[in-house]
């Protein structure tokens, strides 16, 4: 009797502690929800008035009350857009080199410095664009994408040095270090047959990482592109100190812009009235869905790709 | 060997080095970031820095002793909303889950680390801010927490999962219960692990500008109690560095310096201590 009242005491005991963790583990959960309701409920005005058109007018008028995010969407775009074209590359090349070629030793110490630069504040890079990017966009960088490729509408314009173009070009030293790890980890995964099998086929040691290793990895490198892009569309400080904070649509990365992120940095505080505010709520909730969609595919992508690295490899 | 295959070693060893290029201009970002940091936030920090108030607009001097505060205020009621959550809803994820449910509390928290943190600074807005009708250090620390949240569960429940199955069936064939296996060898086994999550998870906050804008908003006096808008550092570093004042970014400079200094502190000293509890054979 004694022993059985003991054990279900400590059954007892087992079920509240389920009980406490569940409760905190589900509070993430009605907080995740509760994130996604308030964004929705708190950008009714704006949805009910505009509705669609919302995304395709671009003027942004306070005083007349009359708001349209084109240009910020575009903002938003363009900047994630040249940051991808710079970061892809850089960061794909810097990947092969730790997965492929660089010993053991010097691969984890390079990865421990790229941990760290991942771990750099957004507004410190936001200080030294100001501070350095945009001088010398100014003086050297546009002067010479001018004289050089100045034939382009891209490259076009006075050169103020903030910008589309500068604000890429910070954005994409910011999310080189993600693609960089994650690619790194697909490319490790990538099973060693399939690199020896085409080293014996006679393929140079570029040739099999070229046309069988990347390959092998695409999906999963595809995924840290796309997580990469979540977070340069999602990035705020950073953006709004070096993209210049105008509403422009132009065709030239010279020229001042503005970001989702940024608007809502900059406005928030000073939105008098509430369809001023909850346009700028609707924003955050446009800028949430995208993250959303691009973080759920990159997700995916990346767990189909490890699962085929190792179905592979145990085969 | 023919030309063609001597092309092919030349294209070989050609894009071989240009991944190594890559590497270096990589890695070499972080040394630029923190050499100029250093060289620029070294020669403009002070004592002063540490332990006085901003000066008012237009005089040079002052520091930043309230922003200082503000954050480790702000940071203290992060970790208090972050870490329980984080650390009891591991838990329940690791050792208690049940299929389903452990899939929607992952789902939702991996959505969370998603969210851009501006958007969570709008969360915070409406869900703190609103209802007291003034910015708060309150708010700020609630929405640093939420971002807390995700980092910590999700890396403390791979710790946990780490430790191997004999180690429960050890202690439960002893006749603990399971909680008590989970409080005196589970987590005891994984608390470098867990430790790490939750400096990484710190130093990631401390650093986040975009929820505190408006939540703690700023302050350029000292802020008392907790329902007061407070200064930070990284909005203070933001305000600053895009202000006219010469000497105003000498000081978002230094402030760079100490937000910069102290989260990379935190990181190495976090992988310092996973690697050292962990054997890691490799190498």
């Amino acid at each position: 009797m004694g022993s059985r009242s003991f054990v279900s005491k400590l059954r007892d005991g087992d079920e509240i502690a389920r009980l406490v963790t569940f409760i905190f583990a589900g509070s993430v959960v009605l907080i995740t929800l509760l994130l996604v309701f308030e964004l929705w409920r708190e950008s009714y005005l704006p949805r009910h008035k505009f509705g669609f058109g919302f995304f395709v007018t671009s003027v942004w008028d306070p005083i007349f009350d009359k708001f349209g995010a084109l240009p910020f969407i575009y903002g938003t775009m363009v900047t994630a857009g040249v940051a991808l074209l710079i970061a892809v590359p850089l960061g794909i090349g810097a990947a092969i080199f730790l997965a492929e070629l660089a010993p053991a030793r010097v691969s984890d110490t390079l990865q421990f410095f790229i941990d760290l630069l991942a771990a750099v504040p957004s507004v410190i890079y936001g200080l030294l664009g100001v501070f350095i990017v945009i001088p010398v966009m100014r003086q050297y960088i546009q002067p010479a994408l001018k004289n050089s490729l100045g034939f382009l509408p891209f490259f076009q314009g006075p050169a103020y040095g903030v910008g589309f173009l500068t604000a890429g070009m910070v954005l994409a030293i910011m999310v080189i270090p993600y693609i960089i790890s994650v690619s790194r980890e697909v490319l490790i995964s990538v099973p060693r047959d399939q690199r020896e099998a085409a080293l014996a086929l006679g393929a140079t040691r570029w040739e099999s990482t070229w046309k069988v290793v990347l390959p092998f990895a695409r999906t999963g490198i595809m995924g840290s592109i796309f997580l990469a892009l979540a977070r340069a569309l999602g990035e705020t400080m950073a953006v709004t100190m070096v993209i210049g904070n105008t509403p422009t649509i132009s065709a030239s990365l010279f020229s001042p812009g503005y970001s989702i992120a940024a608007v809502i940095a900059n406005e928030f505080t000073e939105a008098t009235g509430d369809l001023y505010l909850q346009s700028l709520i609707e924003l955050g909730l446009v800028l949430f869905l995208l993250t959303f969609l691009l973080n759920g595919m990159a997700r995916l992508l990346i767990v189909v790709t490890s699962q085929r690295g190792s179905g592979m490899g145990q085969a | 060997m023919s030309r063609r295959l001597r092309w092919r070693k030349f294209v070989s060893h050609f894009m071989l080095t240009m991944t190594g290029l890559c590497a270096l201009v990589a890695t070499a970002v972080l040394f630029f970031i923190l050499g100029y940091l250093v060289y620029h936030g070294g020669t403009s920090i002070s004592w002063n820095f540490f332990t006085k108030l901003p000066a008012p607009v237009g005089e040079t001097g002052g520091g930043m002793a309230n922003a200082i505060v503000g954050s480790a205020k702000l940071l203290l009621l992060a970790c208090l909303l972050g870490v329980p959550i984080g650390f009891f809803g591991a838990i329940y994820l690791a050792e208690f889950s049940g299929g389903t449910i452990a899939f929607v509390v992952r789902y939702a928290a991996d959505l969370l680390n998603g969210v851009p943190s501006i958007v969570i600074g709008i969360f915070a807005y409406s869900l703190v801010v609103l209802p007291f009708k003034h910015f708060s250090t309150l708010a700020g620390g609630f929405a640093l927490g939420l971002m807390m949240i995700p980092i910590t569960l999700r890396s403390t429940e791979e710790f946990l999962r780490a430790v191997p199955r004999a180690l429960r069936e050890g202690a439960m064939a002893l006749g603990a219960s399971q909680w008590k296996t989970i409080a005196s060898v589970v987590v005891p086994a994984a608390y470098r692990g867990i430790l790490t999550a939750i400096l990484l998870a710190f130093a990631r906050v401390a650093g986040e500008t975009a929820p505190l804008l408006f939540t703690a908003f700023g302050n350029r006096f000292w802020s008392p109690g907790w329902d007061q808008p407070t200064a930070s550092l990284p909005v203070m570093i933001f305000t600053y560095a895009i202000a006219p004042y010469e000497d105003w970014h000498r000081q978002a400079w230094a402030a760079g310096l100490v937000l910069l200094g102290l989260i990379l502190i935190i990181n190495i000293i976090a992988r310092v201590i996973l690697s050292r509890g962990v054997a890691i054979p490799r190498t």
